[in-house]
């Protein structure tokens, strides 16, 4: 309820203040490639029991620098996300985890001002390939918060069937499915709303339960999938 | 964002790339002083699967505990001194003889930090994401989890903010074990919910 991002730890305090620069592009993204969930085609797991937390140093200076950015223009959660949803989808999938932190860091960082793409490349002595632009047009009046939930535990609910041009948390696979509400969490920031401007708005959010069988039509048998959904995200059937 | 006439260049890098952004910021002066350092030594050493471990085998050797675990996660885990980023909203899920629980973050990499630490590379990567969604009987036999049709499995796409974490069984005899003892047994593989112990 306090707003705060979920981008990390100790995001350090600065100061100054960026203003965003105009974003321009014609590159069309929309339903991001970040949006796996059900897609076929990838093939085995590449598990393995232990891992350790960084494979290379180059990991952890990414990830501690997507913190700095993110802290010093006050990125939402919403919006660093975003960030990386937006990367071309060929890069997305050909690139690791903190390459995608990378890439959404300096992504944030042009697009604040801090540095400029021109910069970036001069320094890396090569191409430095960023996010796409964002799509969304600023949210400037975020509406009023949902106070209370609508549905409660044991309801049934209906995920509406949408497809909006900005950052979003439900999952395509479960748009326009029927599934029945299990858990009432608390009120949380639409990310929708934060990821586009510093307005905010606060709904509750809610674990949905779905009958895989229903997801996919394959008639596998005692499954059940649970995503967790903001009010908003949600319709009586 | 790159200029005209650059699009033929070759792509730096991935290192390069990091360093170039790292000093930049740093020349702007918004790079702490041993601000990498830090992050760096608290996920390599600090939090980790092992604190988890702890959690799940104090709910195997006290009732009470247990209750109050799986009806707030988030308060019995802070019990250890455990919380913080991706983990101020716990909901801990509970294996049985009849139900088998599973987490995934089908939209990124959502993954409870403060008990489990940095996800694992294969957790991060599409394959898993794509898949555990869709056919995790399937999955989780392909990962060395084979699991009766009798077994009903609960998938947890972690999309808002809630983090889960397994509560697997406690494996058969271990009876006579110590709550230290038994949090050796207690794998980041068991927590996620891709192993049974």
């Amino acid at each position: 309820m306090d707003g705060k991002s979920t981008i990390g730890e100790a995001v350090p305090v600065t100061s100054k203040s960026f203003g965003a620069v105009p974003r321009t592009g014609n590159v069309l993204l929309v339903d991001g490639i970040h949006d796996v969930g059900g897609m076929q085609g990838f093939g085995a797991v590449a598990h393995s029991p232990t891992e350790p937390a960084f494979h290379h140093r180059w990991e952890a200076v990414a990830r501690a620098l997507l913190t700095v950015v993110a802290g010093a223009v006050g990125a939402s959660g919403g919006e660093f996300r975003h960030s990386i949803e937006r990367m071309e989808p060929g890069h997305y999938l050909t690139s690791s985890y903190y390459e995608h932190w990378l890439t959404g860091a300096a992504t944030l960082a042009v697009e604040h001002g801090l540095v400029t793409g021109a910069e970036l490349e001069a320094r890396a002595g090569g191409r430095f390939p960023l996010s796409g632009p964002v799509l969304a047009p600023p949210v400037f009046d975020a509406g009023p918060d949902v106070g209370r939930p609508r549905f409660s535990a044991g309801e049934r609910v209906r995920v509406r069937e949408w497809h909006p041009p900005g950052h979003t948390r439900c999952p395509r696979y479960v748009r326009g499915k029927i599934g029945v509400v299990v858990r009432v969490d608390g009120m949380y920031s639409v990310p929708d709303v934060e990821a586009h401007g510093s307005a905010r708005r606060y709904e509750p959010t809610y674990s949905v339960r779905f009958d895989a069988a229903d997801l996919w039509r394959d008639g596998q048998w005692g499954v059940a999938v649970h995503v967790d959904l903001w009010d908003s995200y949600l319709e009586r059937p | 964002m790159s200029d005209k006439g650059h699009h033929l260049a070759p792509v730096s890098p991935v290192e390069q790339r990091v360093a170039a952004l790292e000093a930049l910021l740093t020349e702007r002066g918004l790079v702490p002083e041993g601000f990498i350092e830090d992050v760096t030594r608290r996920y390599e050493s600090e939090i980790g699967p092992m604190n988890g471990a702890k959690v799940v085998a104090r709910a195997w050797v006290d009732p009470g505990y247990k209750e109050r675990l799986l009806a707030d996660g988030t308060a019995a885990i802070a019990e250890f001194g455990f919380g913080g980023p991706e983990g101020d909203h716990m909901v801990v899920v509970e294996n049985t003889a009849a139900v088998h629980n599973v987490i995934v973050c089908t939209l990124c990499s959502c993954y409870p930090w403060p008990v489990l630490g940095l996800p694992p590379a294969w957790y991060k990567d599409p394959p898993y994401r794509a898949r555990m969604v869709r056919e995790p009987r399937v999955l989780l036999a392909e990962m060395g989890c084979p699991l009766p049709d009798e077994i009903e499995i609960r998938v947890w796409d972690s999309s808002a903010e809630v983090r889960y974490l397994v509560l697997p069984q406690r494996p058969p005899g271990s009876a006579g074990m110590t709550e230290a003892e038994l949090a050796g047994l207690v794998t980041r593989d068991s927590m996620i919910g891709v192993a049974r112990l």
